[in-house]
C-alpha cells in the first residue's frame, strides 16, 4: 500500500516535469507545472493520513468512529493550494503578455527578447 | 539546444531524481500507519485550548498563524504582480467592443439564464459568507470562502454581459478590500502585543466551543482573510476578463 501511495507522488511529479520540458505551448506548460505541484499536495495528505481516520473536525454530528487524520498536514496542503493558484495565475498573466509581444506560445519559437 | 538533446538530458536528470525521490519516500513512515506525536497532541488539545471544532483552522490561524500571514502576503503580491503585468501597455487602450451591425440588435440574455445567474450568485454569496464565518467550526475558512465569494462575479458575467459585470466589480472597493484584508491580519496580530503577549497570540475572548462566535482571533483572522481573498480573486477575474474584452492595440 505504501509503495502505491508514494509511487503516485513520484510519478505525478516526474510526469509534470516531463510535460514542462517537452511542452510546445506555454499554457500547456503552466498546466504541467500545476500537475507537478499537485504531487506535493498528495504527499502532504498521505503523510498525514491514518487508516480509517476521519477529518480533524470534532463537531457533534453522528459520531465518527476511529481516529482523526493529521490537521497540520491538511493546513499545509491548504497553503500549498493557495500558493499554487497564485503562481498559476501569475504565470498565465506572463503568458498573455508573451503572446502579445512574440505572437506565439511555442517556447521553442521564442527568441531572445528584442529591443 | 535541440529538442532531442533536451529530452535526453531530461531522461538522465529524471532518472537521478526518481532514484533520490524513491530513497526519500521509502524512508517515510508506512502509509496510514500512525500519526506524529505533534498531530495527535493538536487533535487532542486544540478543541479544549482554542475552543474550535475544526482543528485545521486552529493550526492555520493560531498555532502556525505566522505562516498564514506570509501566505497571505504572497497572495497579495501575486495579485499586485498580475495587476501590473496586465495593465494596458503604452501601445494599448481600453475600448469597449463596438457594434459593427447596428441594424441587427444583440438579443438580451434569456430571462431563464438571467434568473439562474441571480439565483446562483446569491447562493454563492451566502455560501461564501457561511464558509468564511464558520471556519472555526466546520471545514472551510477565509481562503475557501473568499474564493467562493469571488466566483459569484463569474456567474454575473456568464449570466449577463461584460458591461453588467463591470458594474458589479467596483475596482477601488476590490483593491481596498484586498489591502485591508492583508493589513487586517497584521493588525489582529498586534492585538497580542497590545495585551502584553506575543505577536498573533489568541488574546480575544474564546467563547463557548461550537458557538457561532467563538475561538477568538481564529474567527477574526478568517474574516479578514476572506475579505482579502475575495477581493484578490475578484481582481484576478476582472484583469483577465479585461484582457479579452476591452484591452486593444491602439490604432495607428
Amino acid at each position: 500500500m505504501s509503495a502505491l501511495a508514494y509511487g503516485v507522488v513520484g510519478w505525478l511529479f516526474l510526469i509534470g516535469i516531463y510535460g514542462v520540458v517537452s511542452s510546445r505551448n506555454l499554457i500547456h506548460l503552466v498546466v504541467c507545472l500545476s500537475v507537478a505541484q499537485s504531487a506535493t499536495d498528495i504527499l502532504l495528505l498521505e503523510i498525514g493520513y491514518r487508516a480509517g481516520g476521519h477529518a480533524p473536525v470534532f463537531v457533534g454530528l453522528p459520531a465518527h468512529p476511529g481516529p482523526a487524520v493529521d490537521a497540520v498536514m491538511q493546513a499545509l496542503a491548504l497553503t500549498d493550494v493557495v500558493i499554487g493558484a497564485a503562481v498559476t495565475a501569475l504565470l498565465l498573466a506572463l503568458v498573455v503578455q508573451v503572446h502579445k509581444r512574440a505572437g506565439t506560445l511555442d517556447p521553442d519559437r521564442l527568441r531572445a527578447t528584442r529591443d | 539546444m535541440s529538442r532531442r538533446a533536451r529530452l535526453v538530458l531530461f531522461a538522465v536528470a529524471a532518472a537521478a531524481l526518481a532514484a533520490a525521490l524513491g530513497v526519500g519516500l521509502a524512508g517515510l513512515p508506512s502509509f496510514g500507519a500512525q500519526l506524529s506525536a505533534y498531530a495527535r497532541m493538536l487533535n487532542e488539545l486544540a478543541p479544549r485550548q482554542r475552543h474550535v471544532t475544526d482543528v485545521v483552522s486552529a493550526v492555520s490561524f493560531d498555532y502556525r498563524g505566522i505562516d498564514t500571514l506570509f501566505e497571505e502576503f504572497i497572495l497579495l503580491s501575486a495579485v499586485a504582480g498580475i495587476s501590473a503585468l496586465l495593465r494596458p501597455l503604452s501601445d494599448e487602450t481600453r475600448r469597449l467592443p463596438e457594434d459593427k451591425a447596428p441594424d441587427r440588435t444583440i438579443p438580451p440574455p434569456s430571462p431563464a439564464v438571467w434568473l439562474l445567474a441571480v439565483f446562483l450568485s446569491s447562493l454563492l454569496l451566502l455560501t461564501g459568507v457561511e464558509t468564511v464565518t464558520h471556519g472555526q467550526l466546520t471545514p472551510g475558512g477565509g481562503f475557501q470562502g473568499g474564493v467562493i465569494l469571488a466566483s459569484g462575479l463569474y456567474v454575473v458575467y456568464l449570466g449577463t454581459n461584460y458591461a453588467t459585470a463591470e458594474r458589479f466589480e467596483p475596482n477601488a472597493l476590490l483593491e481596498a478590500s484586498d489591502g485591508l484584508g492583508a493589513s487586517g491580519y497584521a493588525f489582529i496580530g498586534l492585538l497580542g502585543l497590545l495585551a502584553g503577549a506575543s505577536f498573533l497570540s489568541n488574546v480575544v475572548n474564546l467563547g463557548v466551543t461550537g458557538d457561532a462566535v467563538s475561538s477568538g482571533t481564529i474567527q477574526l483572522l478568517n474574516v479578514v482573510v476572506g475579505i482579502e481573498v475575495a477581493g484578490g480573486f475578484a481582481i484576478l477575474v476582472s484583469e483577465f476578463l479585461d484582457q479579452t474584452a476591452v484591452v486593444r492595440t491602439r490604432q495607428r
